[in-house]
């Protein structure tokens, strides 16, 4: 089984320095690209590779940068974004990779550049992150030392700037227009689209932001191809490896690189180890914080786009919450929604109001003075935050883990009501 | 600007006063060594005002803190109301507006961890430290602050004190782990 992405990752060991990560082939995709590939040539490859992006909405990565204008018209300079602000709850596998393997970003992110010919880069990098941090400083360092980073790169006629940008908190930053507020020095509020960041993002000029998982790809696929890649989807519809995570009450909760597409099943009966003594799986969050919860019934599902979408959630992330049959799961919903209302950037009035009050209700029904009414109540507000509602999917995405909690375990809610009390204390 | 008054009172009161009540006339500037770096972040922008959020880490990271005098030195050397650099200093949540302690112990209190009962561990460090979520302890040495997810969900509970990273936690080690930071 090939695992491209984390091949030379050993948890633990420090990462290859850019000598090392040479000797293993590193950089030999950037070499061939600017030798003998034309930006148009990039574009078309990681469009036929069927690259869609890691960062939970699952848009074809090579159609994406199709958007950039090109050619002697386009405005400049044009940016390329790592987006490193991993902060969706359960989620923790751009750190591997940031972490494990930073010159692969680095090539990956040169190689995005080249394709959209854009001429500065930044790497949007969440504060918690110190030891990425530190690791990508000195791995840029040698890519400048090396001629792989700065004017003319390996006598190419191509150039790039790259810089780290470390935050400051907030989970809007990862947002893709809010992020380009926090670079500008802004509140991290979204902007309005269109116009898309491809015609109009940082400082007005074309931007792509791509997650750090998509980038890390590229390199792979300019070194093997586009046909080499949808082999690696294992029969699923997507093509890729894919990074998956589980945490919760399991055996051995972790992050694997596995094959797009593999069941439900096996990565928590397999990969972690199955549930822990005396722990029953109860339900699911498949792709962080906002994804509809699945539940036992659905572990045969593939963890692909298109069949956790018909299980009726999103892939998301691809890293699972596991939540377990001694867990609350109006007390577990209260923490996401907590969460989402502190993260709420206050923009539109739907979310900055309705979120506080969700948290208000799930409360209420935790310490046992919830009513039948609330519980309906909370049903509404899935409606009336739900798409196309609010100005951005961060609300949206709180409404999905609510409205299938109330799906699935509705008892749950209405024995708060009856019991007048939490039954899980 | 409401904090004014109430930043200087804590102040005075906190018993640290060799860093903050001789600091105080000083606050209002920058500094030659928190002017260099701003500098730095500002000829990389293409307006001063985009470099804000870093020149607001920089003081932060010299004074721990961002008081109502640094927020109008900021202003005044990037030419923005002090209304502007507030808004931007009040939305994100690890620029400091109050003033924190030596070491600030940040616990994550998202789902993984609220799975595996970071609840436990928050209770503990309240009666070894005497604070809640929000307070510095007397001394100064503390501030406990809850946070979200810190990207090591399958180590849950975790938390963070200044740069340091802590996985699996578990209410035993606490007292090791404090005993590293006074
Ligand atoms: C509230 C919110 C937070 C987000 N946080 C992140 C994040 O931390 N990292 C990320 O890559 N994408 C995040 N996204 C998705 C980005 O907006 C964007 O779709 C993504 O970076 C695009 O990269 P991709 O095309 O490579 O997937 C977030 C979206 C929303 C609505
Ligand atoms: S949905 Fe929420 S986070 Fe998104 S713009 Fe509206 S208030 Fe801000
Ligand atoms: S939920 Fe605590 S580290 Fe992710």
């Amino acid at each position: 089984m090939e695992r491209p992405l984390t091949q030379y990752i050993h948890p633990g060991c420090p990462p290859f320095d850019i000598r090392e990560y040479e000797m293993t082939g590193g950089y030999s995709a950037l070499q061939k690209v600017l030798k003998s590939m034309t930006p148009q040539e990039v574009q078309k490859l990681v469009q036929d590779s069927g690259l869609k992006g890691r960062g939970g909405a699952g848009f074809n990565t090579g159609m994406k940068w199709s958007f950039v204008p090109m050619g002697d018209s386009a405005p400049h300079p044009k940016y390329l974004i790592a987006n490193a602000d991993e902060m969706e709850p359960g989620t923790f596998k751009d750190r591997l990779l940031l972490e494990g393997n930073p010159h692969q970003l680095i090539e990956g992110m040169i190689l995005a550049a080249y394709a959209i010919q854009a001429d500065v880069s930044y790497i949007f990098l969440r504060w918690a992150y110190k030891k990425a941090a530190q690791l990508l400083r000195k791995s840029i360092h040698e890519a400048y030392a090396a001629g792989l980073l700065g004017k003319n790169i390996l006598g190419s006629g191509f150039s790039l700037e790259m810089h780290l940008h470390t935050g400051v908190g907030r989970y809007m930053c990862g947002e893709e227009t809010a992020l380009l507020n926090a670079l500008e020095g802004k509140r991290a509020t979204p902007r309005a689209k269109p116009p898309f960041p491809q015609i109009s993002g940082l400082y007005g000029k074309p931007t792509i932001v791509n997650n750090v998982e998509t980038l890390c790809n590229l390199p792979h696929i300019v070194n093997n191809g586009a046909e080499w890649f949808k082999s690696l989807g294992n029969g699923s519809a997507d093509s890729g490896t894919k990074l998956y995570g589980v945490s919760g009450k399991v055996n051995n909760p972790g992050c694997w690189e596995l094959p797009m597409g593999v069941t439900v099943r096996e990565l928590i009966e397999e990969h972690a180890g199955g549930m822990k003594n005396g722990y029953q799986l109860k339900g699911f969050l498949p792709g962080g914080a906002s994804t509809d919860f699945l539940t036992a019934e659905h572990l045969d599902v593939k963890m692909d786009f298109a069949s956790v979408t018909a299980a009726g959630s999103r892939l998301g992330t691809g890293t699972m919450v596991v939540m377990d049959d001694a867990t609350c799961p109006v007390g577990f919903v209260h923490n996401l929604q907590h969460f989402f209302a502190q993260e709420s950037c206050g923009w539109c009035t739907p979310c900055r109001e309705g979120l506080p009050w969700v948290e208000k209700l799930l409360l209420s029904l935790e310490q046992g003075s919830g009513t039948t009414e609330d519980v309906e109540l909370l049903q509404m507000h899935t409606q009336w935050l739900g798409p196309g509602n609010t100005f951005c999917a961060l609300a949206p995405g709180a409404m999905e883990p609510l409205q299938s909690a109330l799906k699935y375990f509705r008892e749950d809610f209405e024995k708060h009501v009856a019991l007048r009390r939490c039954p899980y204390q | 600007m409401i904090t004014q008054k109430i930043n200087k009172d804590n102040i005075t009161t906190s018993g640290d006063t060799a860093h903050y009540t001789e600091g105080l006339q000083e606050e209002q500037y920058l500094t030659d060594l928190e002017r260099q770096a701003i500098d730095h972040e500002v000829a990389l922008v293409p307006y001063k005002s985009a470099a804000v959020i870093e020149a607001l880490k920089i003081v932060q990271h010299h004074r721990r803190w961002i008081s109502d005098d640094s927020l109008n030195a900021i202003a005044a050397y990037l030419q923005m109301s002090p209304a502007e650099v507030d808004s931007v200093a009040t939305f994100y949540n690890l620029i400091f507006r109050k003033p924190v302690g030596r070491h600030v112990i940040l616990v994550c209190d998202s789902i993984s961890c609220y799975v595996m009962k970071y609840g436990d561990i928050y209770k503990a460090l309240q009666e070894k430290l005497h604070i809640k979520f929000g307070e510095t302890t007397s001394d100064q040495c503390y501030t406990l602050l809850p946070n979200c997810c810190l990207g090591c969900c399958d180590h849950a509970p975790a938390m963070m004190i200044d740069n340091d990273l802590y996985k699996d936690v578990t209410v035993d080690m606490l007292d090791r782990i404090l005993q590293k930071y006074s």
